[in-house]
């Protein structure tokens, strides 16, 4: 079998950044960005998600297109449930 | 490829199926099937994220009141405590890869008292918040103080309910798939004792695997949402 198998190295170096990016959204929380706030902490988690979901989970290594499709399919759907949500909810107080 | 070559690899690896023509086919299967599972449990989450994103939306400020009542080092300690275990499970799989048996099951281990220590610290932050009355539908409920930043504005104790309502109701799932992890990890542990996974089969290792992933990165997502709302002074 043509497995790919990830050095020990490279799952640690994904922790660390893990890590940091946790300690990073905690400390980025205390600090006045305004309306950035939530867009910074929606960002670290997102680049923390990705590292998961490429290193942790193989994606990176699939050699099955279907699977990296499926997953792009059903976060588009998923944006599509927010954003079709809030132009509803956002716009109801609209004169 | 030739038929005998099939029957060959079949005769080799006895846990390829009849219906497969290789184990590298089989096992995309498997790990297409689980992530279409995991695809019906982004759309389960994302049910709540989408009430979340409408409530936080409307009672901002009732919402960051909630959020700065939660316990932020705890809060932290968990998350760290998580990805932690992230790490041994990635770690198991690939001892399974290489074939280091003894150490998959020490992974395992360490990635059931990882999640149990997850739950125990979950369990604290719940009775706390019992102690404190901040129980939604509870008619003893009451988040004293006022909205962050706006010293005139008390909270409103039936917005604030609604953030309650969501913190339990996600945090809630959250550590109900934690508590099926734990007993799925178990299971595998169980079966990698025995010396099941090896770098010819490891399939159950790996999808437990990408589920045990998966309820860490919603937890990535819950983390901020519900106890980073304005916390700056």
């Amino acid at each position: 079998m043509s497995e790919h198998i990830s050095s020990v190295k490279l799952y640690v170096t994904i922790w660390i950044a893990l890590m940091a990016g946790t300690i990073l959204t905690v400390v980025a929380a205390t600090i006045d960005l305004g309306a950035f706030n939530p867009i910074v902490a929606l960002a670290i988690a997102t680049t923390k998600a990705v590292l998961v979901v490429l290193f942790f989970m193989h994606v990176k290594y699939a050699h099955e297109r279907l699977t990296k499709l499926v997953i792009v399919t059903a976060i588009f759907f998923f944006l599509i449930l927010l954003a079709l949500t809030m132009a509803d909810y956002s716009t109801r107080l609209w004169t | 490829m030739p038929t005998s070559t099939v029957n060959h690899e079949a005769h080799e690896n006895p846990a390829l199926l009849h219906h497969f023509a290789t184990a590298e086919q089989q096992k995309d299967a498997a790990s297409l099937g689980m992530w279409l599972f995991l695809i019906t449990e982004i759309m389960f989450f994302g049910g709540m994220f989408c009430a979340y994103l409408v409530y936080r939306y409307w009672y901002f400020g009732d919402f960051a009141a909630g959020s700065s009542s939660l316990n932020l080092t705890l809060g932290t300690v968990n998350t760290i405590v998580l990805i932690g275990s992230s790490l041994t499970v990635a770690l198991a799989v690939r001892c399974a890869q290489v074939g280091n048996k003894k150490a998959i099951v020490v992974n395992l281990v360490l990635t059931i008292l990882l999640g149990l220590a997850f739950l125990g610290i979950k369990a604290k932050e719940y009775k706390d918040k019992f102690d404190e009355h901040h129980i939604p539908g509870q008619s003893s409920f009451f988040l004293e103080g006022h909205i962050p930043r706006h010293p005139d504005t008390p909270v409103n104790q039936r917005h604030a309910q609604i953030y309650f309502s969501l913190y339990f109701a996600m945090t809630g799932m959250h550590a109900l798939h934690m508590i099926i992890g734990v007993g799925l990890f178990a299971f595998l542990t169980w079966k990698a004792m025995k010396g099941t996974y090896g770098p010819g089969y490891y399939t159950p290792l790996e999808n437990g695997g990408l589920y045990w992933h998966f309820v860490d990165i919603v937890w990535i997502y819950l983390f901020p949402l519900l106890y980073l709302i304005d916390r700056h002074p």
